[in-house]
């Protein structure tokens, strides 16, 4: 009997690590692929390279990453505002009958398919930007041209998709604010907004900031909805109309007819992406750590 | 007297300048929150409207034919429950497992730690670089091929996280008092595991699921570069198979037949809202359940 109760914790046991060895493997696997052609070709030739030429042999990712990067950046500067005032709003204002449906309501924007998003943004944002934000901007600068597929309408999806992300754990961190907090600002006079301001907010910074981090690396490694909004241009922008390839769109359109060479090169690619994915990861636990979180 | 009601007259002001301050950004706030809202009902509102007159029945049973354009979507609705199928098989004893060793056998140790952290770097991986990962493994190394087996161990990967989450959450919940019940009757700690701690925590688990479930179908980048997106309908778990998401992905991107487009995204959103819906009523159900235990 003991000893079949013994089995029964190591088979346990060796399922709580399945998780931690898959991420072990995975980033075997990709360096494995990656690292090889990303060593030839140079680390910094791979990373500044401004030339995407698999067929000529041309690797540099640079386009990508500038892709990658204003889309992200775009997206931030809307959703985030956005998302923490809804957290916000949440937490600390709605009466308790609105939060009853706005929360499912966040729960269901996270659980839309990425790719219903990117189809939303193509069929919706991208003919809207063509046809009417680029004649309000003609009017000042007459030389501006847009497809309609650009960095705009990939940071404005973007920005919604991250919205859930942002809004749970922010206002989960706000929650967990002390009452007395609250109370005490209160009481010394503060009106309601100088205590959400001056006082919740601030006793709230870790877990804020940790949501923006998240949001910032669900932003990065999205793929389906950048890909089918932000015309896949491997070309560094210029402004926010120009079309752009990102690193997580050019891996998955390319993978499907890519040559070995080219294959390892789209490897390489996924190595930048995942150091840069893991560095964002730990920079979230990190201050949820240090600002002492939750 | 002069100088006092200067000071009066500036402090007025001042409040005034902080009244409005005050008042705009409460209305940000309130902006973002419904800003939240409508983004959300303007997107599972736009594809239903564009969407819900091109389906019927038909839609449902037929095969799709020339690449999509014309039929239906049969042969994609058995890939994607195919596939969902076979991830859920996999990760759910593995998520269960795992959960049960740490919620009832870890202590506070290395191992535990180690093991929180890889759960939690394997829930932040983009899909994209488990698509890479699924190529280079599953349909490479070990030789699956692009077929179900090597997406659906793919996907149950990237659902391990949410099980394992979800199930350790809901073991939480279980009262300590059930536990040292069973114990003090003379079961054995696996007894007790199976027979008491498990059955009061099955909705928790559900919940999980059903989350799970969720994410394997929206997902798509993963699934491309390891099921394939073969049209036909898949005969065994070594076949290629086409899921909704992939199906939405490739109609949208070579813009083939705008109604079928619309057709497949609403029954993807249909499908999302109702296991949203359900996650929900589990998820309140289990909460009440232990409000009252408590």
């Amino acid at each position: 009997m003991k000893k079949y109760e013994k089995t029964i914790e190591i088979v346990l046991l060796i399922s709580a690590t399945v998780a931690t060895l898959s991420v072990f493997l995975i980033t075997f696997f990709i360096f494995k692929e990656g690292l090889p052609l990303l060593l030839d070709y140079g680390i910094t030739n791979f990373v500044f390279g401004k030339d995407w030429a698999p067929t000529n042999g041309k690797y540099g990712a640079f386009p990508m990453i500038a892709g990658s990067v204003s889309v992200t950046v775009g997206a931030l500067v809307i959703g985030v505002p956005a998302g923490i005032a809804c957290a916000i709003f949440l937490a600390e204002i709605a009466p308790k009958s609105v939060v009853k449906f706005l929360k499912p309501a966040v729960e269901l924007l996270a659980g839309i398919p990425s790719v219903v998003y990117g189809f939303f943004g193509l069929s919706v944002f991208v003919p809207m930007i063509r046809n009417y934000i680029l004649p309000m901007v003609q009017k000042w600068n007459p030389n501006a041209y847009t497809s309609g597929y650009s960095i705009l309408g990939g940071s404005m999806i973007l920005a919604i998709m991250i919205l859930p992300t942002i809004i749970n754990i922010s206002e989960n961190s706000i929650r967990a604010v002390p009452i007395e907090y609250k109370q005490g600002s209160l009481a010394l006079g503060a009106s309601r907004f100088e205590t959400i301001a001056k006082v919740i907010l601030p006793a709230a910074k870790s877990g804020v900031v940790a949501s923006v981090v998240l949001g910032m690396g669900r932003a990065v490694g999205e793929t389906m909805a950048v890909i089918l909004i932000t015309g896949n241009m491997p070309k560094v922008p210029g402004n926010v109309l120009d079309s752009v390839a990102t690193l997580t769109g050019t891996i998955a359109m390319e993978m499907g007819y890519a040559t070995p060479t080219h294959q390892k090169a789209l490897f390489a690619m996924g190595i930048v992406l995942f150091v840069f994915i893991m560095l964002l990861n730990m920079m979230a636990t990190c201050t949820k750590r240090k600002l002492g979180g939750e | 007297m002069v100088e006092m009601g200067m000071s009066k007259i500036i402090t007025t002001n001042k409040k005034m300048k902080i009244n409005i301050k005050e008042k705009l950004w409460y209305f940000f706030i309130y902006l973002s929150a419904l800003f939240t809202l409508i983004a959300l009902l303007s997107i599972i509102g736009y594809i239903l409207m564009n969407g819900a007159k091109h389906i019927h029945w038909e839609f449902f049973v037929k095969e799709p034919s020339s690449m999509g354009r014309e039929g239906g979507i049969f042969s994609i609705i058995v890939g994607t429950l195919y596939l969902t199928l076979v991830s859920i098989v996999i990760a759910t004893p593995i998520g269960v497992a795992g959960a049960i060793y740490l919620t009832e056998y870890a202590k506070e140790n290395r191992l535990v730690r180690i093991i929180r952290f890889g759960t939690e770097t394997l829930a932040g991986i983009p899909s994209i670089i488990f698509g890479l990962f699924g190529f280079v493994f599953f349909v490479v190394f070990l030789g699956f091929r692009w077929s179900i087996l090597s997406g659906g161990l793919t996907l149950a990967m990237m659902i391990l996280p949410t099980l394992l989450r979800a199930t350790e959450e809901s073991l939480k919940t279980v009262p300590q008092s059930y536990r040292e019940g069973s114990l003090a009757l003379g079961a054995t700690k696996w007894q007790t595991i199976m027979k008491v701690v498990l059955p009061s925590s099955v909705s928790g688990i559900l919940t999980g699921l059903i989350l799970g479930i969720g994410r394997a179908v929206g997902e798509t980048a993963a699934v491309m570069l390891t099921a394939g997106s073969s049209l036909g309908l898949p005969k065994s778990i070594m076949d290629p198979a086409r899921t909704m998401s992939v199906h939405l992905y490739l109609l949208a991107s070579e813009g083939l037949s705008k109604e079928k487009t619309f057709a497949t995204a609403t029954v993807l959103v249909i499908f999302v809202v109702i296991i949203n819906c359900f996650a929900n009523i589990l998820a309140n159900k289990y909460m009440k359940k232990t409000k009252v235990e408590s």
